[in-house]
Parts: C-alpha cells; sequence; structure tokens
C-alpha cells in the first residue's frame, strides 16, 4: 500500500478496530534483554579476528595536517595500520544529509578533530599507539569567542512595525537572553565494527537513521549503497547525536577495506564530547508588546547562532515562536556566526530546546507586569490562524494544557509577587511555561507478514533509540491485524529490510507507524478478496477474522501459507496545508536555596497534546525524559570552551552536568488524547521532543517566583542565580 | 594508556620498597588512577597493588579512631562510631562520588585523589602539575573549579575532595610508613599549597605509604558538612564546609572549621576559631569570620563567585550550628 498523504484521515481507524491494544502502556518486548545486558549494541558483537581502532585528533582550532608519520608507530607492540585516508571525514554529517560530511579529515576544522585512526591487534595498543603517533600539523589563527565574530541573517519574519508597537504599548518587556551550548551526551558512546567481504561492507553501527546514513557512508566511500548494509538493532541513546554518520563509522570502513579484516573503533568519552554534534549556544532578545489586558500587539524575537563554516544547520531558535503567540506586529531573525567549534547540529529538539524558555520568560515578565496570572495571560494570546502564513492550525491541545496542567498541578490562579513562601532557608515558588513542537513526518516504508501460525513479522530499517520503536510498532501492526503484540516480532534496524523513516525530529512513530498501517492495510485487503467481502467489513481479534455472516480462524485463512504487504507511507499536501504542531505547558515547583542560590526542582507536570497516544507507557517515558532535559537545560548543562585554544573543556559526564537521579523530582505526566488526521494516517503526532520544549523557562520562572531572581543567563548555576538575587 | 608493570604487594616493607622507585604508583581502589592513567595523565611503569595490606580495619586507638589506609569510604561513613562520634566525616564522604564510587574508593586513595582541573586531565594542554614547566592552561583559561586562596602563579588547582575537610575539622593525623621508618602528619599539613612546585600535591615522599588516619577522642559538639554544588549528588563541590561546633551560655566554645575546594589543600585557619571562641554567635560576627577568611582570597574571573560564596557558607553552617536565624 502506498500512500503520499495529501488529505487528512480522519476515519480514526485505529478506533474502529477491534483488538484493544493500541495506546495501551505495554511494557516493551526488548526490555528485559536491555536491562539484563543482553542486547548486543554496535561494540559488542564478537567478531573473530576483530582488529581496534582508535582515533587520533590533533590540538588545533584551525589549519592544515602536513604529515602523518606512520613510522612513529608501526613498529610498535601489535600496531598493524595507520589510516590516513583522504576519505576520512572530520565531522558528523547532519541529519537527513544522505550524503558524505566534510571530506578530507586533514583540514582542521575545531579542536580535537580526528585526522587518522590506528589500528592494533589489541584495544590498548591501538589507544597507546594514537597518543604516540607523530603528526605535523599548521595551526591559522581563529577567532575563539562566537559573540566576537560578525554574523549573517539567516532568515527573518517581518510583519507591522514591532518598534511603534513596543513604543506604543500598555506593558512591553524587552530582554536579552543567553544559552550555552549542549551535548546529547547519550550512554552509548559512538562505536561501529566493519566488515569488507566480496566487495560488500557491512557495519555494526549506533546510528538513528539507517536510510540516510547509508547513503552518507556510501558516498564517503565512494561506494555504491547496494554495497553498503548497516546493523543497528539497539541504540543506547541518540538525541540527535547518531542522525549523521560519524567519524568512527566512516574510519572503521576504510581500515577494513583497506586490511581485509573486521575493525571494531569506539570513541571514547572526550571524543565523543569534542567530536560529534553540539546544540549552538544562543544569544537571544525578545521583545513583546501588550495592550492592557495583556493582549499581544507586538512578538518579536531575534537570535545569534553558531555553526562551522561550510555548515548549513543553523539552531531554528524561532521555529515555534513564529506561532505559538499572537501579535500582528511581528519580527523574527536568526542570525548566524561562523565559529571554529565542533559541528553544531541537532541535539534533541533543535530550535525549541532553547527557544521556548526565554520567551516562556518574558511572558512571565509581561504578566506580572500587566497583573494577570500567567497562565491567563497566555490563554489571552493562542492565536487564531499561523500569525505568519495564515493557514489554519491542526490539531492544538495548548489551551487544554494550559487548563489542565494548572489543575493537575495545584497552580493558584493570581497574579504573582516573588518570595511568597519560605520554608528555612529555601524559598519556595512555582512556574509556568507553554510547550511548542513542529511537527513534521518523512517517507517510510515497513513489510508486515502474516506467518503461517498466525503470528506476524514487521520489518523496517527504523531505529529504537529508547524510545519504544519495538513497542509502538508492534501495537500497531496487533491493532490492524488482531493480534496480540506477543505474536509480533518486530524487527529493526537492519538496512535489508524496507527502508524507514529513521528516528530524529519526533517523526518516528508517526511515519513508521504510518507504514505499518499502511502494510497492515494491505494484509487486510487481501484478506478481505479472499473471503470476497469489503475489507471495512472485516474485524481481526485474537486471531480470528470475522464478517457480516462469517468467522475463520486467521491460521485457517493462511492456508499454510504466508503473507505479507509492504506500506509506503509519504508525506503530501495534508501537512503543508495546515500548521501542524504538538502543544503542551508545564508547571514546575522549585525551592531555591537563600545562601547558596542552589535551585532544586520539586516538582512538575506537564500536560502534552501529541496526536493519537500509541502507548501511553513509553510516550509517557519520553515525556519524563524530556522534562529531565529541561532541568539539566535549566540548572547544569553547559560546554566550556577555552577562551585562548577554543578546546572543550569539560567533555566527560564527571564534568557535564546532566541531572542524576537526586535532581529528579516526581514528573507528573498528563497525556491529553486527541487525533490529528493531517498529522498522519493514523492521527499521532510526535512525542520525543515536546517534553523539553519550554520546561527550563517554567523552571526559570519558578526560581524568580520563589526568591525574586530573574536569571536571564542558561544555565541557572548557583553564582547565577545568588548574582541576582535580592538581598534583603 | 601506556603498557605498564602490575605487581602486587604482600607486606607493607615490600610496597614501600616498590613505590620507592620512579615511576611506581601504589594502586588502591582505583578509581582515581586508572581513570588518569586512560587518559595519559598518569603514566606509571609500574603500578603497585597495595590492596592486599593489612590496612582494611577500623579500631579504636585510646579514645580515637584508627581508620586503615585500605576502608573502603563506604565503610567508613556507616561505622558506628564514625556515626556517632564523628558524623561530620561520615557527612562529607557520603557527599561525595556515588555510592558505585565509595565502595571502592580507599582513605589513602582519597587524600591522594588528584585535582580536577580540566587542563591537568587533558595532556594537549599546558600544565605545571602534570608537566613541570610546560605553563597553566586554568590561570587566563576555564577557571570556574579553581582556587581563590593560596593559589601560585604556578598554578591554581583545587584539592577537590570532601573526606580530608571533614578530617581537617577533626584534626586527624595521617599515619605514614616508608620501607624503615614511620611517621604521622596532621591532616592540616598533609596537602600543600602549589608555590612553584605544583607537580606535588602533599608531603608524601617516593616509598611512602599512607597506612591509616586517626582521629582524636570525640569532642561532641554540632557537627555539619555542607557542600555547595551544581546538581545534588556526584558532581564535585563548589565549595564546602566541615564544622564542628559547640556552645555554652551562648558563646563559642569550639569552632573547628575546614573548607573544600577553595584551595590546593582542605582550608585551615587557625584565626576563625580565636575570632570566635567566647564570643556571641551572631550574623555581624559570623561576617568577620568570613572577612579574615577571604583576606587573602584571589579570583581569577570564572570563579569569582566562590568568595561571596564561600562566605555566604560560612554564615550558612554558622547560623544552621548556632540557631541564629538569617
Ligand atoms: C566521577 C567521580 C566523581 C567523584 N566525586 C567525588 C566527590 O564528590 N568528592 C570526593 O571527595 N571524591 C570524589 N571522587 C573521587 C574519589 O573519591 C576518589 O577517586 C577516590 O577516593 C580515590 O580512592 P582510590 O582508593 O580509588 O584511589 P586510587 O585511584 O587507587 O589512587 C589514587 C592515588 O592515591 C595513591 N594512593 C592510594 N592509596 C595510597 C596509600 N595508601 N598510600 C599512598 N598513596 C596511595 C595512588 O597511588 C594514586 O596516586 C570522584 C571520583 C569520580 C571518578
Ligand atoms: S591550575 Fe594547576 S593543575 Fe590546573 S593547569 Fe594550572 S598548573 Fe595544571
Amino acid at each position: 500500500m502506498h500512500l503520499k498523504q495529501d488529505k487528512p484521515d480522519n476515519r480514526n481507524v485505529l478506533d474502529t478496530t477491534a483488538q484493544g491494544v493500541i495506546g495501551a502502556p505495554l511494557t516493551r518486548p526488548e526490555g528485559l534483554l536491555k536491562v539484563t545486558g543482553t542486547a548486543t549494541y554496535a561494540a559488542e558483537y564478537e567478531v573473530e579476528g576483530c582488529l581496534e581502532g582508535v582515533l587520533v585528533s590533533v590540538p588545533i582550532m584551525s589549519g592544515e595536517v602536513l604529515s602523518i608519520d606512520e613510522d612513529s608507530v608501526l613498529a610498535m607492540p601489535g600496531v598493524v595500520a595507520v589510516i590516513s585516508d583522504e576519505r576520512l571525514t572530520g565531522r558528523a554529517a547532519q541529519g537527513t544529509a544522505g550524503e558524505a560530511p566534510f571530506q578530507p579529515a586533514q583540514t582542521v576544522c575545531y579542536w580535537g578533530q580526528p585526522v587518522a585512526l590506528v589500528v592494533a591487534e589489541t584495544f590498548e595498543q591501538a589507544r597507546d599507539a594514537a597518543k604516540h603517533l607523530v603528526i605535523e600539523t599548521r595551526a591559522q589563527d581563529v577567532p575563539v569567542d562566537p559573540e566576537k565574530v560578525d554574523t549573517k541573517v539567516e532568515e527573518t519574519t517581518r510583519t507591522g512595525d514591532l518598534a511603534h508597537a513596543m513604543a506604543e504599548a500598555a506593558h512591553s518587556v524587552d530582554v536579552e537572553f543567553t544559552t550555552e551550548g549542549h551535548a546529547s551526551a547519550a550512554m552509548e558512546p559512538h562505536a561501529a565494527i566493519a566488515q569488507w567481504q566480496d566487495d560488500s561492507l557491512t557495519v555494526h553501527a549506533s546510528l538513528q537513521m539507517l536510510k540516510f546514513n547509508r547513503a552518507e557512508l556510501a558516498d564517503s566511500l565512494g561506494l555504491k549503497e547496494e554495497q553498503v548494509r548497516l546493523v543497528s538493532p539497539y541504540v543506547g541513546g541518540g538525541f540527535g547525536s547518531k542522525l549523521g554518520i560519524s567519524q568512527e563509522a566512516v574510519a572503521a570502513s576504510l581500515a577494513a577495506m583497506h586490511l581485509g579484516r573486521p575493525v571494531r573503533v569506539v570513541m571514547s568519552r572526550q571524543q565523543v564530547f569534542q567530536t560529534i554534534m553540539r546544540r549552538s549556544e544562543t544569544h537571544q532578545r525578545v521583545r513583546l508588546a501588550a495592550d492592557n489586558e495583556g493582549r499581544l500587539t507586538g512578538f518579536g524575537h531575534e537570535a545569534r547562532v553558531s555553526n562551522l563554516p561550510g555548515e548549513s544547520f543553523a539552531e531554528p531558535v524561532l521555529q515555534s515562536s513564529q506561532f505559538l503567540y499572537a501579535g500582528e506586529n511581528r519580527l523574527l531573525q536568526l542570525e548566524i556566526a561562523r565559529i571554529h567549534r565542533m559541528t553544531a547540529g541537532s541535539v534533541r529538539a533543535p530550535g525549541e530546546a532553547v527557544g521556548v524558555q526565554t520567551v516562556e520568560q518574558a511572558m512571565d515578565m509581561l504578566a506580572e507586569k500587566a497583573g494577570i496570572d500567567p497562565v491567563e495571560l497566555r490563554l489571552r494570546n493562542i492565536p487564531e490562524k499561523h500569525p505568519a502564513n495564515g493557514k489554519p492550525f491542526s490539531s492544538r491541545k495548548l489551551a487544554e494544557a494550559l487548563r489542565e496542567g494548572a489543575k493537575a498541578f495545584g497552580w493558584e490562579p493570581r497574579p504573582r509577587k516573588p518570595r511568597h513562601t519560605r520554608e528555612g532557608e529555601w524559598w519556595i515558588g512555582t512556574g509556568v511555561a507553554s510547550a511548542a513542537r513542529v511537527h513534521a513526518v518523512v517517507e517510510a516504508k515497513a513489510r508486515v507478514t502474516l506467518r503461517p501460525d498466525g503470528t506476524a513479522v514487521v520489518e523496517t530499517d527504523m531505529t529504537d533509540i529508547g524510545t519504544g520503536t519495538y513497542a509502538i510498532l508492534g501495537q500497531v501492526a496487533g491493532e490492524m491485524l488482531g493480534l496480540m503484540p506477543d505474536d509480533i516480532d518486530v524487527r529493526l534496524g537492519d538496512t535489508d529490510f524496507p527502508a524507514g523513516s529513521g528516528s530524529g525530529g519526533s517523526w518516528g512513530a508517526a511515519s513508521c507507524g504510518s507504514a505499518v498501517f499502511l502494510a497492515c492495510e494491505g494484509l487486510r485487503k487481501k484478506l478481505a478478496e479472499r473471503l470476497k467481502v469489503a475489507d471495512d467489513g472485516l474485524t481481526l481479534k485474537d486471531g480470528f477474522v470475522r464478517w457480516d455472516g462469517g468467522e475463520k480462524a486467521l491460521t485457517e485463512l493462511l492456508d499454510g501459507k504466508p503473507l505479507d504487504a509492504t506500506g509506503h507511507f509519504e508525506p503530501g499536501d495534508s501537512t503543508e496545508d495546515m500548521a501542524i504542531s504538538s502543544y503542551g505547558a508545564f508547571f514546575a515547583e522549585v525551592a531555591v536555596n537563600h545562601w547558596t542560590g542552589e535551585t532544586r526542582v520539586r516538582r512538575m507536570t506537564g500536560a502534552f497534546g501529541i496526536g493519537r497516544v500509541l502507548n501511553a507507557r513509553t510516550a509517557r517515558s519520553q515525556c519524563l525524559g524530556g522534562m529531565t532535559w529541561c532541568i539539566g537545560n535549566a540548572l547544569t548543562e553547559t560546554l566550556l570552551f577555552d577562551p585562548n585554544d577554543g578546546h572543550l573543556v569539560n567533555c566527560d559526564l564527571a564534568e557535564y552536568h546532566v541531572p542524576v537521579n537526586r535532581d529528579v523530582p516526581d514528573l507528573d505526566v498528563l497525556l491529553l488524547e486527541e487525533r490529528d488526521g493531517s498529522a498522519s494516517p493514523i492521527q499521532a503526532k510526535g512525542v520525543g521532543e515536546l517534553g523539553l520544549c519550554g520546561g527550563a523557562g517554567a523552571i526559570a520562572n519558578a526560581i524568580y517566583d520563589a526568591c525574586g531572581a530573574r536569571v536571564f543567563a542558561y544555565p541557572m548555576a548557583p553564582n547565577r542565580v545568588l548574582a541576582a538575587m535580592p538581598q534583603n | 594508556m601506556r603498557p605498564f608493570d602490575y605487581q602486587r604487594a604482600e607486606r607493607l616493607a615490600h610496597a614501600a620498597q616498590l613505590t620507592a622507585q620512579s615511576d611506581t604508583l601504589a594502586l588502591a581502589g582505583g578509581t582515581n588512577l586508572v581513570d588518569l592513567m586512560k587518559l595519559q595523565v598518569e603514566t606509571p611503569q609500574v603500578l603497585v597493588d597495595i590492596g592486599r595490606l593489612p590496612l582494611g580495619t577500623i579500631e579504636a586507638e585510646g579514645d580515637g579512631l584508627r581508620i586503615g589506609a585500605l576502608v573502603s569510604n563506604t565503610d567508613t561513613a556507616v561505622h558506628p562510631r564514625v556515626r556517632a562520634d564523628y558524623p561530620v566525616l561520615a557527612r562529607a564522604i557520603l557527599a561525595g562520588a556515588t555510592q558505585q564510587l565509595r565502595n571502592k574508593a580507599t582513605t589513602g586513595g582519597n587524600l591522594c585523589q588528584r585535582t580536577r582541573c580540566y587542563y591537568f586531565t587533558n595532556i594537549d594542554q599546558p600544565c605545571n602539575k602534570r608537566e613541570p614547566g610546560s605553563g597553566c592552561g586554568a590561570i587566563d583559561g576555564i577557571a570556574r573549579i579553581h582556587a581563590v586562596l593560596g593559589a601560585s602563579t604556578h598554578c591554581i588547582a583545587t584539592y577537590p575532595g570532601d573526606m580530608a575537610v571533614a578530617m581537617a575539622a577533626l584534626d586527624a593525623t595521617v599515619e605514614i610508613a616508608s620501607e624503615n621508618a614511620s611517621r604521622s602528619v596532621p591532616v592540616r599539613e598533609f596537602h600543600r599549597l602549589p608555590g612553584d612546585t605544583p607537580e606535588r600535591d602533599n608531603v608524601l615522599e617516593p616509598g611512602e605509604i599512607i597506612t591509616a588516619v586517626t582521629l582524636p577522642a570525640p569532642v561532641g559538639g554540632t557537627q555539619i558538612y555542607r557542600k555547595v554544588r551544581e546538581r545534588s549528588s556526584y558532581a564535585f563541590a563548589l565549595c564546602s564546609v566541615a564544622a564542628v561546633i559547640d556552645l555554652a551560655d551562648n558563646r563559642f566554645t569550639r569552632a573547628d572549621l575546614a573548607f573544600g575546594s577553595l584551595a590546593h589543600k582542605p582550608w585551615h585557619d587557625p584565626r576563625l576559631a580565636d575570632l570566635l571562641i567566647g564570643k556571641e554567635p551572631s550574623l555581624a560576627l559570623f561576617d568577620k569570620a568570613a572577612d579574615l577568611l577571604l583576606e587573602d582570597t584571589q579570583g581569577y574571573g570564572e570563579n569569582d563567585f566562590k568568595i561571596p560564596l564561600a562566605r555566604r557558607t560560612l554564615a550558612a553552617v554558622l547560623c544552621e550550628a548556632t540557631g541564629v536565624e538569617a
């Protein structure tokens, strides 16, 4: 079945089927393997005769490799080769690039860029030799501070006259913010095992989007795509950092091709931090103009981000600012500075993860000025149609999320005044923020096979990066085919399977779920044809097929032979005609220490509308993860770059502070059921990123409510909170 | 990591003899040393595993307590006498690292843990501690976690640990053995200031092994360990205060204070007790104590915040101990 979705699908088929497993909070089928350490991750395959490679980086920000002295290490114990092939890539590919990232690696663009691979019999030998490899470089002086280089305007939206609206406004806010760079900090380091045999390459890798990754790897190596197979059934977290192929996969492949032996390359934790995609730091200005009732008349959001020269990606900070709130006079402008830090790319929720929280802080300031409850202020400013392009909104649970979230949290609807509650040394406060994230779907294929014994197999090269893909695809198929998910074998992460969408941009569930849905529709059609009834007259449940006037066991109908169908989903005009996004709201309560400025989040509620919920448990987990990111984003996470040579100084998990268990209190998640036929044929939107789009702003607002400190620089570390805290 | 030889010491004298050789280091829990070897910051040719030496017990010593060098941090923190008589020590240990690390980390290794300075742990950066004479990358670099007291133009690193800060407040003693001799050094004098030899963290000489730390007879009082950090666990202190405080008739009779993450050593300034003892607690007095403590501070930009933070953390601890309201 092929569908290019040009029209909304409001049939809500999954609500009419009988199995009753869609949306159920089922556990992940692969969960047990993961928690018992028996799910095999990329680096863990036992491959006979496998050599070990270690990437060698150079400590310059910009320049050239003049020479690599192989002889400096070739005589060391166990060393087999030094790979310095021109096809080595110095950077990772951007998500969905589908082509080789920047080559050759010998042109150095950031501190710590890998330029060669040392291959040895053991990992220890390779690691030692990598430190001994003599590399001659010529460094080039480049600016280190992104605030001190010229910028280029990437994108501007201008309507009306914002300056005039600001001047005329009854209440206005004009504030600047900074956010620091973030790392994805996935638990599993980037790793690949490459095997080259009979002119074809098999790579066990840790990647998010195999269809694109295969094209990127083939292009990097000068191979045809058909010569490359990627295998990636389990991915230990990606968060954007594994969207495109990175240096280790190319290096391992080249080594395997040169040496004719399997080669494993695993990045060290430091290399992951130093060479993999970062989220750009940002400098933002938010302007809000409002009338007496707090209705926005002007909305301005400007942001400055950075990336390496030549990279097309610019952190899309303004993405949701385009449509979240009303205001007829608008100015949105994104500028990019070129700076020699490792590639900036997609880190979970690119754009909104740092762009919504600042607007939400400004909204809080506006509410205070206008003397309006911050929840009410937001409700008053929900636009009727997309403010820039006039498109109608599809589903939008923003108002419900604010209302339901407020109720669940116990929000007191009143104008806010800070420093109202103190418990011993701690100031207690609460804050709210809206959540928004643009919706996307991409082309995806999946094959579903009914086996003669009445069980089924789902196959797609889609990945499960910890999100629950195995679970939800089994549920979509189970619902459509009248089977329990236990009877469905979901096989993922292999380019030998039909090409899925990959995991990224929160589009995996809606895109691949739709491909599986379409495949199952195909199967239902085939079954109906066999029975000579209309396919919408079939009821499939518990392995039985019923129709008006009859019932048959599926096995009987299959008659000893398998039956398969492929689903092929393509986005079409339905996503063009509507403004489609996911929405939600965050409520946070924090305690701020009067003496030290330490901030601890005490509880947090998130209410989210994500279209159809495919699995209430895994969807909730995604929201929990997102909200946990909000805490890190708000309070601790920051990439620190040396002001002299531009190297990343905090490049491990001891010094790059993601939240630990004790930082994460009870998080309460409300999923607001909705159906969005424009978003996808299964009426689902995305859930992977929404949970971190704005929540740091709720924490910032709670800090202010608690102790009166407005902090405009993220993360709000104790020193920043203390410096902003009124001292009386 | 460089290839190295591994030897297991069977007796203390043997360990001392081996570690007297150049490029030889003792291995205890390995939680610090092995990490640094992987980064090629430490490049011993020989590792002497001291893990089998009989230094793993906690025993009464007079009225005090003797904690063997190989006792795990966990065992020390949960020991009934430590909890009852030296709660500041139990709290300091539990404020550090994680359960898993504390299970492996030892008394001796914790005292000798090296700085977390980002430039020290990156061998592509200049660092006088790692490579004397190469310069200091931190002084005009990212100095967020660095010292504001007692630093030198050669090095501004801190001793990052927690346990030793409590031991400094308790005036504990480090027992040290070499092949044919032994000596003891107060914890307060065990770590050094960097001066122009930052490569030396402490007073241990080659061939010297820490055998134990002894705690003096319990002094009671209110014992507090306060650690300020960005996240609530698994983070080193931005600043910490260990305090043993006693009052009689609302006047200080004891004020043993030590500070962590402000200097190259747990910082103990005897003038603070002299100032406080005999006086009535008040915010103004605490401020005076902070003035004294911070008389000679120097910030390096990024870490300037530690100076007011130390003042406030001291006040917080003294308020908590004395009941003075903020
Ligand atoms: C991620 C992380 C977070 C941490 N957080 C904290 C924290 O918050 N607070 C804190 O205080 N610590 C923290 N630590 C540090 C931890 O406490 C130390 O790593 C540990 O105490 C070292 O003890 P060890 O026995 O493992 O020492 P080892 O690693 O075995 O040795 C460390 C050094 O001590 C020497 N040494 C060991 N024993 C002796 C002896 N008996 N005589 C002479 N020399 C000896 C070794 O030669 C080596 O140079 C953290 C560590 C990590 C990895
Ligand atoms: S502060 Fe000390 S440890 Fe850090 S770089 Fe300077 S000399 Fe090295």
